[in-house]
C-alpha cells in the first residue's frame, strides 16, 4: 500500500546526542554546531509539556521536527525565540548554546538580533504593501536630505529603487520567480509564503531560520521549489529547522530529523535511511494514561441512521472538501486526524452552522444544511468543540443552560397560565431538570443558579452534555469533549458519553484529537486529512495505521472496515 | 468590613457614589432653604415620567442590539398616538388609552423597519441607531406641518394648519395616570401613584416577556449569538422583535411622559431625548449587552433624583439663577461619565 514509500526499514538507533560518536559526522562536519540544546524542559502550571529535550544543528543543516499537535513543538520554538509567554509562566530549564554562547532571550527582537528567523504559519505580511516593502520592512533604505540634518532621522525618505533591487535580490535567492512590486493582497498564498522566506532571508546575518509548517498552505510543485529552496538557502551557510507533517517533505528535504512525542525527543536519526511508517510510528507511539483495557461484547448495530454523501463545510480552518461515511444505529464513531485538516468542521456543517454542501440523509430523510434548526428538529444534538463560544450562556445560570435548547425546540419546560394566554418558563421544572443532571453527571458546583463560567472546564464540558442528553437526541455529535479538561474529568466525561450510549442506544459521532481517546470508546474511527476521509479503520488497527492516515502518507479509503 | 465591601462591590462604585452625592443633596436643601417635600415630590414625579422611556431600552439590549440610541423613532410613534388622541377631542383616560393604541400599531410598524436595518448592520448598531433617531427627528419636522391635524388647539392660529411646537394636553388627558389615587401630603408632596403604578405595570410586563419562551431566546441572542444560533433560533427575528419591542415602549414612555409634564413636544423635543434614558440605564448598572429591571429601576431614580435636586440646591447655594445652566452641566456630564463605563465594559 505504500509503494512510494522507502521501504528500507533501520534498526532503532537509538537517541543521537552530541556525545554520540556518529554526531558530528552527519554531514562531515567537525566545527561546533550552531545550535545546541541540552536539557531544555518546561512546564506550565505544572503540567509538563517539555522534558529534557537534547539536540544540536550545524551550520548549513536542516532538521526536521515532526510530532503530533501538543508534543511541544511550539513551545520548544517560543523558547528558543524568547517569548515573553516563557518568562511569564516561570522560564524553562536547560541550557540553549548560539555559535557557542549561552543564550536566553527575553522578547523576539533579540532573538532576531542574534540572527534566528522564523516564518509562521499566518502570514505576519502587510496586505496593502508590495512583496519588496514587506521584505525590508522596518529595514527599509533610507536617502538622506536636507531636514534630516535639521530635525534627525526620522525624515530621512524611502530609496524606493534600492528597496525593489533588496528585494528581488533576496526572492531570487529562493529561486522563485514573484514580482518584488507585486501588492502582497493580490497574491496567492504560496507567493505569500515565499514573501515570508524571503524577509527572513533578506536579514544581513540570518544563521537560522525556523520555518512552521511552510508547506501546509503550498500546492505540491510550490512545496516542492520550496524545499528546493531550502536546499539552496542550506548550502549558502543558513541552518533550517524545518516543522511539518508531511513526512515524506522531511525525509525529501532534511538531513536529520528529531521526533517529539509529549515533550521529549523519542527519535533522532538522519534521513537517508529513514522511513515514512517507523517515524509515523514513533510520532503517534503511545500515550500514558488513558488507555484502558475494551470491553469487548460483540456490539451489535442496526441499519444505517446517518449517510453523508459529497459532504463540504466552509469552516474557516477546518475545511471540509469531499467527505462520505455513514454510521450505524447504536454506533458510536470517531472522527480523528490532525488539527486543522476539517474533521471538526464535520459535525458543525451538519449542524448548520457554517456553510456547507452535500447529501446528508438522516433515517432516510435528507438534512437541510445551512439551517440549524432542520438538524435539532431531526433529533440530532451538537456538543460543540468551542465550548465557551458556542457551548454556553456563560453569564446565565446553569439551569438555563441545560434546558435551554429543550425549552426552544422542544417547547419543554412550559407552562401555561391566565387561561393559556401566558405561556412561560416553568422553573420549577427546569430546578428539577438541573437537579437531576448535576447529579447523574456529578456537576460540582454550588446550586442550579451558579452562573456557567464559574466552573471548571471539565464541569463546563458536562453542562454542554447535559443541555445536549436534555434534548433526548437519537444522534450526538461531540467535538473535543476532553479538550483543556484535566485527567480525571477527562475520564468522567468519556465514561458519561460512553454510559449514555448503552444506556439509550444513542448513536454518537465524536470528534478528538487524540487518537488514544478515540480508540478507547468508539466502534469505527474515520481518520480525515486535509477535508477528505483518509481511511476508516477499526479501534484495534497498530497504531502505526493510524499515523499513516493521520499524515496522509497513503490513501486506504477502500480499507472500510465491514462487520 | 468585608460585607460593606462585598455590598459595595456588588452594587457597584459608580451607584455608592451617586447614591452618596444625592444624600448630600437632600441633606443639604433644608439649609439653604429648599423644601424637602418638594425635593422628594419632584423626584417621584420625574421617576414616574421618565422610568418606561429608560425600560424601552430594555429589550434591545437584551437582544444584542445595544442601546436604544433610536428612541426618538419610539417616541414619534408616541406623538403621533398623542395627537391623533387630540384631533379626536378624546379626553381623560379614554384620550390617554387611545392615544396608546393608536401609538402602539405605529410604533411595531417603525420598529419592524428600524430592526431590518439594524440587522444590516451588525457591529454598528448604536451609531447607526443614533443617526436613526436624528433624521426621523428630521424627516418629523416636516411632516408636523404637513399632516392633515385641524383641531384648533393643535395648530398653528395664525395659518389653521401645521402642528404648534408644544401643545397642551391639559383640556384632555392631562395628568390622568398621576392623579390616579394621587396621595396629597402637602402642598408640595403628592405621590403619582396611578403614574408609578403603570410603571410597575410596564416593568411586570416586561418581567414576564423575558421569561417566557422568546424572551429567554431573546437573552440568549444577546448574551450568545453563537449559542442560540446553535440551539435553532433565528438570531435576525429575534432581534426585530426586541425592536420592535423598545420602539412601542418608547412610544408608550412617551404617552406617559406627556400626561405628567402637560404639554406634547413636537418637532426638535424628541431629538435629545434618548441620551438622558441611555444614561440612567447605564447608572443603573446595565452594560450595553446585558440590563436587569432592576437596573432600570435603580438607574431612573438616581439620574432623575441628582437631575432634580443639583439645580435647585446648588441655586440656592450661588443665589442665582442658574438652573437651566446647571441642569445641562450634570445632565450631561452624567451621561458622560455613563458612557466612560460602557467604554469600561467593552474593554474589559
Amino acid at each position: 500500500m505504500a509503494e512510494s514509500l522507502k521501504s528500507v526499514i533501520i534498526g532503532d538507533r537509538g537517541i543521537l546526542t552530541p556525545s554520540h560518536p556518529s554526531y558530528t559526522e552527519v554531514k562531515g562536519m567537525t566545527m561546533e554546531p550552531l545550535l545546541r540544546i541540552e536539557g531544555v524542559g518546561k512546564a506550565y502550571f505544572g503540567n509538563r509539556v517539555l522534558k529534557d529535550v537534547s539536540f544540536s544543528l550545524a551550520r548549513g543543516e536542516i532538521l526536521g521536527l515532526v510530532g503530533e499537535n501538543g508534543a511541544g513543538k511550539s513551545t520548544l520554538m517560543n523558547i528558543l525565540f524568547g517569548m515573553p509567554v516563557i518568562r511569564e509562566t516561570g522560564g524553562f530549564e536547560g541550557k540553549i548554546y548560539l555559535d557557542g554562547e549561552e543564550i536566553a532571550f527575553s522578547n523576539p527582537f533579540e532573538a532576531l538580533d542574534a540572527g534566528i528567523g522564523m516564518v509562521h504559519q499566518e502570514f505576519s505580511l502587510i496586505p496593502g504593501f508590495s512583496a519588496a516593502e514587506n521584505i525590508v520592512l522596518n529595514r527599509e533604505s533610507m536617502r538622506n536630505n536636507l531636514l534630516v540634518e535639521v530635525f534627525g532621522d526620522r525624515l530621512r525618505t524611502l530609496d524606493r529603487g534600492d528597496i525593489f533591487l533588496r528585494g528581488r535580490s533576496a526572492i531570487e535567492k529562493l529561486g522563485v520567480s514573484i514580482d518584488a512590486d507585486m501588492l502582497v493582497s493580490e497574491m496567492p498564498v504560496g507567493h505569500k509564503q515565499f514573501t515570508e522566506i524571503a524577509r527572513e532571508i533578506e536579514k544581513a546575518g540570518t544563521k537560522l531560520l525556523v520555518l512552521d509548517e511552510p508547506t501546509a498552505v503550498l500546492t505540491e510543485s510550490e512545496a516542492a521549489i520550496l524545499l528546493e529552496s531550502m536546499r539552496r538557502l542550506a548550502a549558502e551557510g543558513i541552518s533550517i529547522i524545518f516543522i511539518s507533517h508531511r513526512l515524506q517533505e522531511v525525509i525529501d528535504a532534511c538531513d536529520r530529523f528529531i521526533v517529539l512525542r509529549d515533550g521529549e525527543v523519542v527519535k533522532e536519526s538522519g534521513t537517508e535511511q529513514a522511513d515514512v511508517r517507523e517515524i509515523a510510528t514513533a510520532m503517534v507511539g503511545r500515550k500514558m494514561g488513558v488507555e484502558e483495557a475494551r470491553e469487548e461484547e460483540g456490539r451489535a448495530f442496526g441499519e444505517a441512521v446517518l449517510t453523508a454523501e459529497q459532504l463540504w463545510v466552509d469552516m474557516p480552518g477546518e475545511t471540509v472538501r469531499d467527505v462520505s461515511f455513514s454510521v450505524r444505529r447504536g454506533e458510536i464513531f470517531g472522527i480523528g486526524g490532525l488539527a486543522g485538516q476539517g474533521k471538526l468542521g464535520i459535525a458543525n456543517g451538519i449542524m448548520g452552522l457554517f456553510p456547507a454542501g452535500g447529501t446528508v440523509l438522516f433515517e432516510g430523510k435528507p438534512i437541510t444544511l445551512d439551517d440549524p434548526r432542520s438538524a435539532l428538529r431531526a433529533g440530532i444534538a451538537f456538543v460543540s468543540e468551542d465550548r465557551r463560544g458556542v457551548g454556553l450562556l456563560l453569564e446565565e445560570p446553569i439551569k438555563l443552560n441545560i434546558a435551554f435548547t429543550a425549552l426552544q425546540m422542544q417547547d419543554r419546560f412550559l407552562k401555561k397560565s391566565l387561561g393559556g394566554f401566558l405561556t412561560w418558563r416553568d422553573e420549577a421544572a427546569i430546578d428539577e431538570l438541573a437537579r437531576e443532571y448535576i447529579e447523574s453527571l456529578a456537576i460540582k458546583c454550588v446550586d442550579a443558579d451558579q452562573r456557567a463560567q464559574e466552573l471548571s472546564g471539565g464541569n463546563q464540558q458536562k453542562i454542554c452534555l447535559a443541555k445536549a442528553f436534555a434534548v433526548r437526541p437519537k444522534l450526538l455529535f461531540v467535538s473535543e469533549p476532553t479538550r483543556g479538561i484535566d485527567v480525571g474529568a477527562k475520564k468522567l466525561v468519556l465514561d458519561t458519553i460512553r454510559r449514555h450510549n448503552r444506556e439509550y442506544g444513542t448513536t454518537i459521532i465524536m470528534t478528538s484529537s487524540e487518537l488514544e481517546e478515540l480508540r478507547s470508546i468508539c466502534d469505527r474511527v474515520a481518520v480525515i486529512q486535509e477535508g477528505r476521509v483518509a481511511g476508516i479503520l477499526p479501534p484495534t488497527a497498530d497504531r502505526a495505521e493510524f499515523g499513516m492516515l493521520f499524515l496522509g502518507a497513503s490513501k486506504v479509503s477502500e480499507k472500510e472496515v465491514a462487520s | 468590613m468585608q460585607k460593606l465591601r462585598a455590598l459595595i462591590h456588588h452594587v457597584g462604585w459608580p451607584r455608592v457614589i451617586i447614591a452618596v452625592f444625592l444624600l448630600c443633596l437632600f441633606v443639604a436643601a433644608p439649609f439653604v432653604r429648599v423644601r424637602l417635600d418638594a425635593s422628594i415630590g419632584d423626584t417621584l414625579v420625574r421617576f414616574g415620567m421618565n422610568g418606561v422611556l429608560v425600560l424601552a431600552m430594555v429589550p434591545m439590549v437584551q437582544s444584542g442590539c445595544g442601546l436604544n440610541f433610536g428612541l426618538p423613532l419610539g417616541i414619534i410613534a408616541g406623538l403621533l398616538g398623542a395627537v391623533t388622541s387630540l384631533e379626536l377631542n378624546l379626553t381623560g383616560f379614554a384620550g390617554f388609552v387611545a392615544a396608546i393604541a393608536i401609538a402602539v400599531p405605529f410604533g411595531l410598524l417603525f420598529g419592524w423597519g428600524y430592526g431590518r436595518l439594524l440587522n444590516k448592520v451588525k457591529g454598528g448598531e448604536m451609531m447607526i441607531a443614533t443617526y436613526v433617531g436624528f433624521s426621523s427627528v428630521a424627516f418629523m419636522c416636516m411632516m408636523w406641518l404637513l399632516l392633515p391635524y385641524r383641531n384648533p388647539t393643535m395648530v398653528w392660529g395664525y395659518a389653521g394648519k401645521g402642528l404648534r411646537t408644544t401643545i397642551s394636553v391639559q383640556e384632555y388627558w392631562g395628568g390622568v395616570l398621576s392623579d390616579f389615587f394621587g396621595i396629597r401630603f402637602s402642598d408640595f408632596l403628592s405621590v403619582p401613584t396611578g403614574m408609578l403604578l403603570f410603571f410597575g405595570l410596564m416593568c411586570l410586563l416586561v418581567w414576564a416577556f423575558f421569561h417566557t419562551k422568546t424572551g429567554t431566546a431573546m437573552t440568549a441572542v444577546g448574551t450568545n449569538p453563537d449559542f442560540a444560533r446553535a440551539s435553532g433560533i433565528d438570531i435576525d427575528r429575534m432581534r426585530t422583535i426586541s425592536v420592535m419591542m423598545s420602539t412601542v415602549l418608547g412610544a408608550v414612555g412617551i404617552i406617559v411622559y406627556e400626561q405628567s409634564f402637560g404639554f406634547i413636544q413636537l418637532y426638535m423635543g424628541p431629538f435629545f431625548m434618548a441620551f438622558p434614558s441611555v444614561a440612567a440605564i447605564l447608572i443603573g448598572g446595565a452594560s450595553v449587552h446585558k440590563a436587569t429591571l432592576t437596573n432600570v429601576l435603580i438607574g431612573t431614580f438616581l439620574f432623575q433624583g441628582i437631575l432634580t435636586m443639583t439645580p435647585s440646591v446648588i441655586n440656592s447655594m450661588l443665589q442665582t439663577d442658574m438652573s437651566e445652566v446647571i441642569r445641562i452641566i450634570v445632565s450631561n456630564g452624567m451621561i458622560l461619565y455613563a458612557l466612560t463605563r460602557v467604554a469600561r465594559v467593552n474593554s474589559k
